[in-house]
């Protein structure tokens, strides 16, 4: 069954309000620089936080259900501009299994390319 | 320079209790364009402890955190957090690789309440980057 895409707009203040939130002050999600330095396209944001948005549509989903697991990989680093920001969207297909559990299997895309790597959460009710 | 390979298998300290408020839960949900309406933390708040575990093992082993790319995260849980609790994550190192010049180290952290019950367990893929002063 596929369930309703969501769409999240990520910008720099989301950032530094996530870094607070997190404890997660790791500068390449604040400092063009340091970020170029270590080899990465820009300021990116943190993993944690567009695994945090599939959360989300996942609880956007599921509003009731308990969250059993939930992972992925960090496949494509999602680049947040100075200005504006970038648009994270989830779709999702859910397999309700016979034990109760509800299987999730995401798709989390930025301007088209996929920045997950098989991100997948598993519900219970 | 790369990560001290005899790090696999060993256990960190636990981190210091902390207190899930509300108010952080708040901040968290609302960091990531959300409105916390009560009731249990996200599913990714777990993160807050593993974090600060994974800092404070760092910290030990002299790891800049800024070369430090994330590769990949799982929780499993047992229950969800919920304000009020008490948590504390204990890291321990899984694995420990080097591709392309990167160090790749795989972490687990299990996170428990007052009563030393696990609450959930998260593994995480660091990759350390040598970058250009590497």
């Amino acid at each position: 069954m596929s369930l309703p895409t969501q769409t999240y707009r990520i910008t720099r203040a989301d950032l530094v309000r996530y870094a607070e939130a997190s404890g997660d002050h790791n500068p390449i999600h604040q400092d063009e620089a340091v970020a170029r330095s270590v080899g990465l396209p820009g300021v990116i944001a943190h993993g944690m936080y567009t695994m945090a948005l599939a959360a989300r549509a996942v609880s956007a989903w599921f509003p009731d259900a308990e969250v059993v697991s939930l992972g992925c990989k960090f496949t494509n680093p999602v680049v947040v501009p100075a200005e504006g920001g970038v648009d994270i969207v989830v779709a999702g297909e859910a397999k309700p299994g016979d034990d109760g559990l509800t299987s999730v299997a995401l798709t989390v895309t930025c301007a088209g390319q996929k920045v997950l790597g098989m991100p997948k959460a598993v519900v219970r009710g | 320079m790369p990560v001290d390979q005899t790090l696999i298998g060993r256990v960190f300290p636990p981190t210091r209790p902390y207190t899930v408020s509300e108010e952080k839960v708040r901040d968290f949900v609302a960091a990531t364009g959300g409105t916390y309406e009560g009731g249990a933390a996200p599913a990714t708040f777990p993160i807050v402890l593993a974090f600060d575990a994974m800092n404070a093992f760092l910290e030990a082993e002299s790891i800049d955190l800024f070369r430090i790319v994330h590769g990949e995260q799982r929780f499993t849980y047992r229950r969800p957090v919920r304000p009020g609790d008490v948590l504390t994550a204990t890291l321990s190192v899984a694995s420990l690789r080097q591709i392309a010049g990167n160090d790749i180290i795989g972490t687990t952290s299990e996170i428990t309440d007052e009563s030393g019950d696990l609450v959930c367990a998260t593994s995480a893929t660091l990759v350390h980057r040598a970058g250009d002063q590497g």
